[in-house]
């Protein structure tokens, strides 16, 4: 297939909302993303940042932009409790019926993108392009094409007291569904807030695998003000028919504070990309993540930290359970820019292999362009302890009650993190039950 | 409690255990003494069920059931408990949760209800003042960091708490300085009694002045050579092996 034949079929989504859609405020950037996907190559073998994931089987699929909104209230996920702020799109679009804005504590703006004003949309400009579609294709299918997505702006010196959900939930009604979710966070100098993004599938016919394929094709920005602080989650639970391919943009003020645990649960085919950078001095960031994948379920890392600015500290820490004939990809890169000096950077990768057919692609890249910086990587691959399982199981524990412990023991090192406890505890019944 | 007939056991193509025959009833203390190598480890880890051990001939009866037969957690929950020469380690378990999760696995097989938090806790509390260990240790992962007699006095504990019939402890008195020694020792003599038989394996007789044996038996190169009282232990001690090496060619 030619470059332009893998896109007409992405493109005529596109001819079809052009000049009618919502938010017209996006609309040059929409433009300009539009012209640089009919440019950019779709991936293949010989990408060096996709060397491990082939994009073949998404690119032969009919994908549909959405359609019709149905819900059936029935078939959904419990939502959050009623008195949590949570903004709720399905198939990519806004459901306001399903969400929660209501008693939005003062200092913080919360909506959907479609139904944005003109002053919100201007605060938002320093958000929306973060992520920058110039040499990724499905970012710029993403900004070219997306409707609604969810915002969020915290304004100076505002402490956002709950955690606040963002569900993107999938409804299998629809065959070859593609949605272009986009989330965009603003927080302002001295502010604080907690933020989860959910990616689920919206019907439990689907949670059984019995759905049509869809892809999910996500972009979420996040820009924290100076001394600001962010605790970010994403838990994608998608289903096993299911393409996620997303980038989480960062980027970070002067003494700021950024956490975000990734936890993919979910999905076939999956490439999830987090990408840091420092734009002031002083900063943390900490980048976590677990994967599990089972049968035949490809799921990719990919992170970059860039260390565009001195005295700033990061902290990584990937880990992997891979089981059947699940194939994992950890790639994380570090850059350490010329005027980064007394960085600070730890790049960690351990994966857990449960059978002999599944797979794990681990690949370190620091590049380090300044003198007086500490960096240090290590990458680990093993199975499940012999020796501790027969300790285990001489104390009466069965076997299999034995591996699923040690299995939570080894993912535990993320999930302990996780500091909304009713998050923590969801995810370790998860873990002790696989 | 315990009878061993004959047993031999290999670990891939090497013969370890060549014949061992042993009988301990219910109320008895026994200790195994032998040089380094001579398959003191190995007997323990056969009648734990490690499976890196074949069995190739003989036969173990454990009240009368088939004890090869079983599974390494059948046997603990029949009452076996094996205290480690080399506790393992267990990064991200703690104490407390694995503790519980085992002791109520017992206890469910015993035809017991499952403890719940408060008298788990009440439980275990008044074992780690019998053998002087802090509170802390419930909080920390299984053996994660501690020193060599700490693990020991760990194993110790956690029989104590998982309430055993037969227990094998394998050079527990390892590492132990002597007030560890001898708490570890009052620790195992409060677990004396009559329906529960112990085997301690260990290379010095001053663990056996403290838990006083009914036997002691020596086993070299994979055989009991020589059983008597405990006033063997003492002759050991002054002689060394080379003696019943000599017997034994
Ligand atoms: N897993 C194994 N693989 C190979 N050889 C083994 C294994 N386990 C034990 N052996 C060998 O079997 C023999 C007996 O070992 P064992 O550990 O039973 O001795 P021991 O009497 O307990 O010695 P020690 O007093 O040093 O603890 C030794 O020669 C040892 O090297
Ligand atoms: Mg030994």
């Amino acid at each position: 297939m030619t470059a332009l034949a893998e896109k007409t079929g992405f493109l005529k989504h596109w001819d079809r909302f052009n000049g009618k859609r919502f938010s017209p405020y996006f609309e040059p950037l929409r433009q300009s993303a539009r012209a640089r996907f009919q440019d950019l190559p779709f991936p293949t073998a010989r990408t060096e940042d996709w060397r491990f994931t082939s994009v073949t089987g998404l690119l032969g699929v009919p994908f549909e932009a959405p359609q019709s909104l149905r819900v059936d209230r029935q078939a959904l996920p419990t939502l959050p409790p009623g008195d949590a702020n949570c903004l709720v799109f399905v198939n990519g679009a806004f459901s306001g019926a399903l969400s929660n804005i209501g008693n939005v504590p003062a200092g913080i703006k919360l909506g959907s993108l479609a139904q944005a004003g003109a002053e919100t949309a201007e605060r938002l400009k320093a958000v929306m392009g973060l992520a920058s579609f110039q040499d990724q294709v499905f970012t710029a299918l993403n900004t070219s094409l997306f409707d609604d997505g969810a915002y969020i702006i915290v304004e100076e010196g505002r402490v956002v007291p709950r955690p606040i959900e963002l569900w993107y939930l999938s409804s299998p009604g629809q065959k070859n569904l593609l949605a272009n979710p986009r989330t965009l966070i603003a927080l302002g100098k001295n502010s604080q807030a907690t933020i989860v993004e959910r990616f689920l599938p919206a019907d439990p016919l689907s949670a059984l695998g019995q759905a049509g394929a869809y892809f999910t094709n996500a972009v979420t920005e996040i820009v924290l003000g100076e001394r600001s602080i962010l605790d970010h989650y994403k838990i994608q639970k998608e289903d096993t028919n299911a393409y996620h391919i997303a980038v989480t943009q960062v980027a970070q003020g002067a003494a700021s504070s950024f956490s975000t645990h990734y936890f993919a649960m979910g999905g076939g085919l999956v490439r999830n990309d987090v990408r840091v950078r420092f734009d002031g001095e002083h900063s943390e960031a900490t980048v976590n993540g677990l994967y599990l994948a089972g049968d035949t379920q490809h799921i990719d890392n990919f992170t970059v930290i860039d260390h565009a600015k001195a005295n700033c500290a990061s902290h990584e820490l990937y880990k992997g359970i891979l089981s059947d004939q699940a194939h994992g990809v950890f790639n994380g890169k570090i850059f350490v820019r010329p005027d980064a000096q007394k960085t600070d950077a730890k790049q960690t990768n351990k994966v857990l292999l449960l059978s002999d057919g599944a797979t794990i692609n681990t690949k370190p890249q620091l590049e380090i362009f300044a003198d007086d910086v500490k960096c240090t990587h290590g990458a680990t691959v093993g199975q499940l302890d012999d020796e501790q399982i027969f300790y285990l199981r001489t104390r009466g524990i069965d076997e299999k009650a034995a591996r699923g412990l040690l299995t939570y023991a080894f993912a535990n090192d993320v999930i302990g993190r996780v500091k909304i406890n009713a998050l923590r505890e969801e995810l370790e019944q998860k873990i002790i039950h696989l | 409690m315990l009878t061993i007939q004959n047993l031999h056991a290999r670990v891939e193509d090497k013969e370890i255990l060549r014949g061992v025959n042993l009988q301990l009833n219910a109320g008895e203390v026994h200790a195994i003494m032998g040089p380094n190598g001579s398959g003191k480890s190995t007997l323990a880890g056969v009648l734990a069920g490690r499976n890196a051990f074949e069995v190739t001939e003989g036969q173990v009866f454990y009240n009368g059931k088939d004890l090869l037969d079983l599974d390494p957690e059948e046997r603990a929950r029949e009452g076996v408990f094996l205290a480690f020469q080399y506790p393992v380690e267990i990064p991200g378990v703690t104490n407390m949760y694995f503790l519980r999760a085992a002791l109520n696995a017992i206890r469910k097989h015993r035809g017991q209800d499952e403890l719940d938090g408060a008298k788990f806790l009440k439980l275990v509390k008044e074992k780690l003042n019998v053998l002087h260990i802090a509170d802390d240790l419930l909080k920390r992962p299984v053996n994660e960091g501690f020193s060599g007699g700490e693990k020991k006095r760990n194993e110790i504990f956690q029989m104590a708490v998982l309430d055993p019939r037969l227990c094998i402890l394998d050079e527990t008195d390892s590492g132990l300085d002597i007030d560890a020694l001898r708490i570890v020792a009052d620790g195992v003599n409060s677990l004396r009694r009559k329906d529960r038989a112990i085997l301690v394996i260990t290379h010095y007789q001053r663990l056996l002045e403290y838990i006083v044996p009914d036997k002691v038996h020596v086993l070299y190169d994979g055989r009991i050579v020589k059983s008597g009282g405990k006033e063997l232990a003492l002759e050991l001690e002054a002689k060394g092996y080379d003696w019943i090496k000599e017997q034994a060619a």
